[in-house]
């Protein structure tokens, strides 16, 4: 059964009405209806239709499509773009309840992304689709050009693909300017204000080294590849910031998967109880939130973990057990008869929603009761197996949670910054993985590195620690060694 | 304002926007194939297989590195309430849940499967086999007396021929210089117009040369009870490359078994790699029922004969003389006579070879190849094939020209 267009922007009509009565703030809205192979298309272009040519978006299309075709995995009923207007698809062949829960979902991400500050910060939504559709088509001209060629574009955009994800994770920080990292730098070496010089001994004047390269640890490798090898030609140079500009677009999707899926999801339940739907439709409804929002024994699901915790944020703030966080002393909890917009749970939710990320959001209201409903536990491998070590039980929780943190987001990739670009006065670049108990996997850390030296052009090694031990990684030859520091 | 909605296109109107990047992917793949073509032949599912017959081969998909975390981090899950410490969860990683999305967090799909017929392998791998060069060594040219050409054409001939088009032509063109000389117009004096002697062209027909192909394979196997399970399994994979070889060049292929201890017989498929025998090895029974059979059936000037030996080279001692005998007679008859000693890793040095006493054989078509371990098949049967036998007068004495370096003879 699939619905009518002007069926569909009857329904989106009254949920257009709900989302400016929520107070929902939203980019307009598009949509676009397409039919399943598109949607495995968009799912391995990250919903860009123009996104730049490489192979790997072809492996992920072809297992997308073996995983859909043998039924091993479904496919999303929506994909939405963080652009401004908001772009969203809608699959063909879904049933109009789903078409309905569906825009009512989108609704809850275009807010999201207008609002979120990793949104606002670091991508600029009225570019996305412009900016998508130049660089692939800045990609295409160094494909098409004679002197390049397919096989050069194709290697360069391996390598650095190979260290896109080692860059700034929190766009919101803005970087200084090469000036001001030298004036912080030299104020920090200059002796402190302190008041007793007079009967404390003369502290040694150390000169700061400001001619450094990078002053401080930088970690921004492509960019600063891109920057600081001479000999890269223009077009690779060009190909590089184009991979990192891009990265840079899903890195707040990566830093915010569990709030964006769960304040949808808190949405598309609100709106869609509201619209008061016939029994059938209704029946329906049910069945579909509780396919999206089960939890999934053995990993966690994202639509099921920010949907419980948004409920409980509001419901907590509009009963007054705010705990720690409870800072505004006006009005305890929600009295009855208020409007449903100024509840300060409702209130809370959108604060939340606007100043965090999933770290940020978890630690601050990832409750222990809300741990021990989802039965968090935490694992680790030992020997063969991985082994439940920690449940969320009174001695353990705390650390459960400390850990589900490390690894939301861009946590689960490693910290890598250049420490030095002229390491040995030999042009090696020195990298440093600022280690926090997880050790690199080697046999990956060996062909990253031979990528990274095949963009720097020079030998590029990797300081971590593997087995509690200081360890310098280094190419020879084909190889990787690793020397104990 | 309201929501702008964009109805569906019909896939065939747009443009196709993932096919460039598939095919590049495939070619990937195909060059991963290509790479590892020696260990994907020698696939317990591949070897025996019905050329048609469409096979999963599992090849490591092309991995994209990144620094990612190894082993000791440890993740959060949810579980159902029955969870306590000392669980196992699961021999992979759940660790890697659904969050970080798009982050580079997934080493845990390591093999993906490709279709591909045997019939694509094995263009693959006569690819890898650089072939044209070797097409027409391994070739025997038979020329065969009733083959004809035309070639040309003759003012004189046979009636049956007569090329009646070129005639026609000639008849034309003479019509048509007749008319502007002579100013007649044939079609309305309805005048006749025949032929004339000087129309007619005939076919001229030369005797050629051409390929016999017919091919016939002699598969002969020491069944004797040192044979285990293992070195039949090579040897029958030795068989199958060879077979596919020799399938790839000529239409019409027979293959003959024969099993030998101390004596030799000719057997069938089914027998020929299941049945153990017990007993002692005469390696030049073997040998003898082939030039039987040969003679009996697959005269050499019909048919291109492949012959090949799997034996782990534990011969009677007093047999070794008639052995060389043998198989110098076989190399007169064949195409190119092999002798694969198989000595899987353990066994090698013990027992006896037969390397050593081979050598002695001069034949620019006899070939020897040891194979050890599955990995061995490939570069063997390579060299096996791809010695220059036109610059390696005494093959036997040389080393391994090609890769195949455990090929080498002593």
């Amino acid at each position: 059964m699939t619905a009518s267009i002007s069926e569909l922007q009857k329904w989106e009509e009254r949920i257009r009405e709900l989302v400016h009565k929520f107070g929902l703030k939203c980019y307009p809205q598009e949509f676009e209806i397409c039919d399943h192979n598109e949607m495995i298309g968009y799912m391995a272009y990250s919903g860009m239709p123009s996104h730049y040519a490489h192979w790997s978006y072809g492996k992920s299309y072809e297992r997308q499509k073996t995983m859909y075709d043998y039924g091993v995995s479904g496919l999303p009923y929506e994909m939405v773009i963080n652009s401004d207007p908001c772009v969203a698809y809608l699959m063909r062949d879904n049933t109009l309840l789903l078409q309905i829960l569906t825009i009512a979902h989108v609704y809850g991400h275009n807010d999201f992304f207008a609002n979120n500050f990793t949104f606002t910060s670091g991508t600029d939504a009225r570019y996305t689709l412009e900016m998508f559709k130049n660089h692939g088509a800045r990609i295409d001209s160094y494909i098409e050009d004679p002197s390049i060629g397919i096989e050069l574009v194709e290697e360069a955009i391996d390598h650095a693909h190979a260290i896109q994800f080692q860059q700034s994770r929190n766009l919101a920080i803005k970087r200084l300017d090469i000036d001001s990292q030298r004036m912080r730098k030299w104020e920090k070496a200059q002796a402190p204000d302190d008041p007793y010089w007079e009967i404390h001994p003369k502290r040694e004047y150390v000169a700061p080294e400001l001619n450094k390269l990078p002053l401080e640890p930088e970690d921004n490798i492509l960019s600063f590849i891109a920057e600081h090898n001479p000999y890269l030609p223009a077009w690779k140079r060009d190909v590089l910031r184009i991979v990192e500009a891009q990265t840079k677009y899903f890195i707040p999707q990566m830093e915010t998967k569990i709030m964006n899926e769960g304040w949808a999801s808190f949405w598309h339940y609100r709106i869609m109880n509201e619209l008061a739907l016939d029994q059938g439709l209704h029946l329906e409804f049910i069945v579909r939130h509780n396919q999206v929002l089960r939890p999934h024994p053995g990993s966690i699901n994202p639509y099921h973990l920010g949907f419980v915790m948004w409920q409980d944020i509001e419901r907590r703030w509009n009963e007054g057990r705010t705990g720690r966080e409870y800072t505004d002393d006006s009005k305890s909890g929600a009295t009855p008869g208020m409007e449903e917009n100024d509840t300060p749970g409702r209130k809370k939710i959108f604060e939340v929603r606007e100043s965090d990320r999933d770290t940020s959001f978890l630690r601050r209201f990832l409750t222990v009761d809300i741990m021990r409903e989802l039965e968090l536990f935490q694992h680790e491998k030992r020997g063969q197996d991985r082994v439940i070590t920690k449940v969320s039980d009174e001695e353990n929780w705390a650390e459960v949670k400390e850990t589900l943190i490390k690894n939301v987001g861009t946590g689960s990739i490693p910290v890598i910054k250049i420490e030095d670009a002229d390491f040995g006065s030999q042009r090696t670049l020195y990298l440093r993985h600022y280690h926090d108990g997880r050790d690199l996997l080697l046999e990956y850390a060996e062909h990253t590195l031979k990528h990274a030296k095949a963009l720097w052009e020079r030998e590029v090694v990797l300081e971590t620690v593997l087995n509690s031990k200081r360890s310098l990684l280094k190419l020879a030859g084909d190889s990787l060694k690793v020397e104990r520091l | 304002m309201s929501t702008i909605f964009r109805p569906y296109t019909p896939t065939s109107q747009r443009s196709d926007r993932s096919a460039r990047d598939r095919l590049r992917h495939r070619q990937k793949i195909k060059e991963t194939i290509r790479n590892n073509i020696g260990d994907i032949l020698a696939e317990e599912s591949i070897i025996g297989r019905d050329k048609d017959k469409i096979i999963k081969i599992p090849i490591r998909s092309i991995k994209e590195y990144r620094f990612i975390y190894g082993e000791n981090s440890p993740g959060v899950a949810q579980g159902d309430g029955k969870q306590k410490p000392g669980d196992v969860v699961q021999k992979g990683s759940p660790g890697e849940q659904g969050v970080g999305q798009g982050g580079g967090d997934q080493p845990g799909v390591d093999a993906i499967e490709t279709d591909v017929t045997l019939e694509e392998l094995i263009a693959i791998m006569f690819d890898d086999l650089e072939l044209p060069e070797l097409e027409k060594k391994a070739l025997r040219q038979v020329v065969s007396d009733d083959a004809r050409k035309r070639k040309g054409l003759r003012h004189a001939g046979i009636r049956p021929r007569l090329d009646k088009k070129a005639t026609a032509k000639n008849r034309i063109r003479r019509k048509l210089a007749v008319t502007g000389a002579r100013g007649i117009n044939f079609e309305e004096d309805e005048q006749r117009f025949p032929f004339h002697k000087d129309d007619m062209r005939y076919h001229h027909v030369v005797p050629t040369t051409r390929e016999v192909s017919n091919a016939v394979i002699f598969c002969i196997m020491d069944t004797s009870g040192s044979m285990g399970t293992t070195k039949k399994y090579l040897a029958r994979s030795f068989y199958f490359l060879l077979y596919q070889f020799v399938r790839q060049k000529y239409q019409n292929v027979e293959v003959v078994f024969i099993a030998h201890h101390t004596e030799a017989k000719e057997v069938t498929e089914e027998e020929f790699f299941h049945k153990v025998e017990s007993g002692g090895t005469y390696i030049s029974s073997g040998y003898r029922r082939a030039l039987e059979i040969i003679e009996a059936r697959y005269h050499p000037s019909l048919w291109n004969i492949y012959a090949f030996h799997c034996s782990d080279g534990d011969n009677f001692y007093s047999d070794n003389e008639k052995a060389v005998q043998a198989a110098d007679e076989l190399c007169k008859v064949c195409n190119l006579f092999g002798y694969g000693e198989i000595k899987p890793s353990g066994s090698a040095y013990y027992s006896g070879s037969m390397l050593e006493v081979f050598g002695q054989i001069k034949h620019e078509n006899f070939q020897m190849v040891v194979i050890e371990r599955k990995e061995d098949l490939w570069p063997s049967f390579k060299s096996f094939l791809t010695r220059d036998r036109s610059n390696s007068p005494v093959t036997g004495k040389e080393g391994a020209t090609s890769e195949g370096a455990t090929s080498a003879t002593p």
